[in-house]
């Protein structure tokens, strides 16, 4: 379905690269000039203020928005060619249908049909991605046949991301992941998103609390409309960069 | 029963069987996607567009036949859809609220022009519905529907579902949301112009909506939502033809009167499980 390659073949890490991005909705500039390179195998935190553009930049690099400027490439090629297996994206949730008559279950088999295409059969292999995937967000046995209304909010984070893990997807893009994760759930995603960065994945997420950034995520973006400062957790986490994200704002 | 058995004998009677069991499920199933998409009301708004569309085509071409009729529908319904679509994205205005606006307008003009157009008396029957006069011309048309509903839905049922659900998540795992939602809005627009012509522009709504919500109480799994509502749809249609003719009532109202008692029984039936069921605890 795309033309990226899924595995390393040239023994390289793949690459993301978002070149001079801008991005308007009408005559609102949400995002200016965002420059950023990072790759597989690691994990970035978006971090900023509300109305920062964190959401929108995820949706850029998931092409789910056209930028005025700039482009976002994975391993050379344009992101919009790499829908449909190599991207996952997790939505934040007031976007999703909840009276959807779907059980947890389905809604992580969907993760499958990015591999799957329109057609093909769900064979064992898939089966077992969606029972791994449940295993791994704790969301099997009962839970996994409820209707996805009866669960509470943590309970609802937790089968999405559960549908993004399914995916096996090479890029994971995921829209503030923690909310409404209580403290064990909290530690379990910690857990997951260390392992798929250990798989050699890339995952992307936009993160508030500051003080548990560090132990998450090995790069940090500070965003507010546009980069205020990139690099690694240790280096790029100063008094000074944050004062600068969150000035004009009361709550740090 | 035997009355039933020569009523069979006539030819106008096999077709209205033929007919209501082909709209029934047409419009059965896709009351699925109805459901799924949350677009009753809007769908209601561009039944009721119908009605001035074939006026406007009967005003300029003096003849009502149904090729003439669902030309004007479509055009009907594609300027009040794309006009308060237009409308939502320019101002802070709802949807519904545009879509409303554009509806009654269309409906009143529709209105005030019947008079001027010559052929009142078909017009009237349209208004109602024609379910007693099909011809076997219509019988193949609604066969036609049947098939590409069918067909399409089956093929894209994945993609469809993926956009219905969350359609950034879809567009990310590589569907084509757009292409899905041109879909969607033909299957709708089509199962429409079927059910038009069974029970008129104002009960058409009915047939589109009532089958999938009967479903929908029984079931977690989305894909007996299309096959059971085109099921219920079809046993629904074919139940009021039979008891219409006997008991001396309109076809068209008849439809949606037996669709409205089975969505009545099977509420009452489910919730009244439930209260047994919470009073065992």
């Amino acid at each position: 379905m795309s033309s990226c390659k899924h595995t390393h073949t040239d023994g390289q890490a793949h690459e993301l690269r978002v070149e001079h991005l801008e991005v308007a909705y009408r005559h609102n500039t949400v995002l200016e000039d965002i420059n950023l390179t990072t790759h597989c195998g690691s994990s970035l935190a978006l971090v900023g203020p509300n109305g920062a553009g964190k959401s929108t930049l995820l949706k850029s690099i998931a092409a789910l928005i056209k930028p005025r400027q700039g482009r976002v490439t994975w391993s050379g090629e344009d992101n919009v060619k790499c829908r449909g297996g190599e991207f996952a994206y997790l939505p934040q949730h007031d976007e999703v249908n909840w009276d959807f008559p779907i059980t947890v279950r389905g809604v992580v088999e969907m993760g499958r049909y990015s591999q799957l295409g329109p057609w093909r059969k769900f064979t064992e292999k898939d089966d077992l991605a969606v029972e791994q995937a449940l295993d791994l967000m704790e969301m099997n046995g009962e839970l996994a046949k409820r209707q996805i209304s009866e669960l509470s909010g943590g309970q609802k984070q937790r089968a999405f991301i559960a549908r993004a893990v399914a995916q096996e997807a090479h890029l994971l893009l995921l829209d503030e992941p923690f909310t409404g994760l209580d403290r064990e759930h909290t530690a379990n995603l910690t857990r997951l998103l260390r392992k798929l960065t250990m798989e050699n994945r890339l995952v992307i997420a936009s993160h508030h609390d500051i003080n548990t950034l560090a132990d998450i995520f090995d790069q940090v973006l500070l965003l507010n409309r546009r980069v205020i400062a990139f690099g690694d957790c240790e280096d790029t986490l100063t008094e000074e960069n944050l004062s600068l994200t969150f000035q004009n704002t009361t709550h740090v | 029963m035997s009355e039933l058995l020569e009523m069979l004998d006539m030819p106008f009677f096999r077709r209205a069987l033929a007919a209501a069991a082909l709209i029934g499920f047409t419009n059965g199933f896709v009351s699925g996607f109805v459901l799924l998409r949350r677009s009753s009301l809007a769908l209601s708004a561009l039944s009721h567009t119908l009605l001035p569309g074939i006026v406007v085509v009967v005003l300029i071409t003096g003849v009502l036949n149904q090729a003439g009729a669902f030309m004007g529908a479509l055009l009907a319904s594609l300027v009040v859809g794309f006009g308060s679509i237009a409308v939502t994205r320019h101002t802070r205005l709802p949807h519904s609220t545009a879509l409303a606006i554009f509806y009654t307008a269309a409906v009143a003009l529709g209105v005030v022009m019947i008079p001027y157009a010559h052929t009142s008396q078909d017009l009237e029957q349209w208004l109602f519905g024609t379910i007693q006069t099909m011809g076997d011309a219509d019988l193949k048309v609604f066969f036609g529907i049947a098939c590409f509903t069918l067909m399409s839905s089956t093929l894209f049922m994945r993609p469809l579902l993926l956009t219905l659900f969350e359609p950034n998540v879809a567009s990310v795992q590589g569907v084509s949301v757009r292409w899905m939602n041109y879909l969607l809005y033909a299957l709708m627009i089509f199962a429409l112009m079927a059910s038009f012509q069974a029970v008129g522009p104002i009960l058409s709504i009915g047939l589109l909506v009532v089958p999938g919500a009967i479903v929908s109480l029984f079931t977690n799994d989305t894909k007996w939502l299309f096959w059971g509502g085109g099921i219920v749809g079809c046993v629904g249609a074919v139940m009021a033809v039979i008891i219409s003719i006997p008991l001396n009532i309109p076809t068209g109202p008849a439809i949606v009167l037996v669709l409205g008692a089975l969505f009545l029984i099977a509420y009452i039936f489910v919730t009244s499980r439930k209260f047994r069921g919470n009073a065992s605890f």
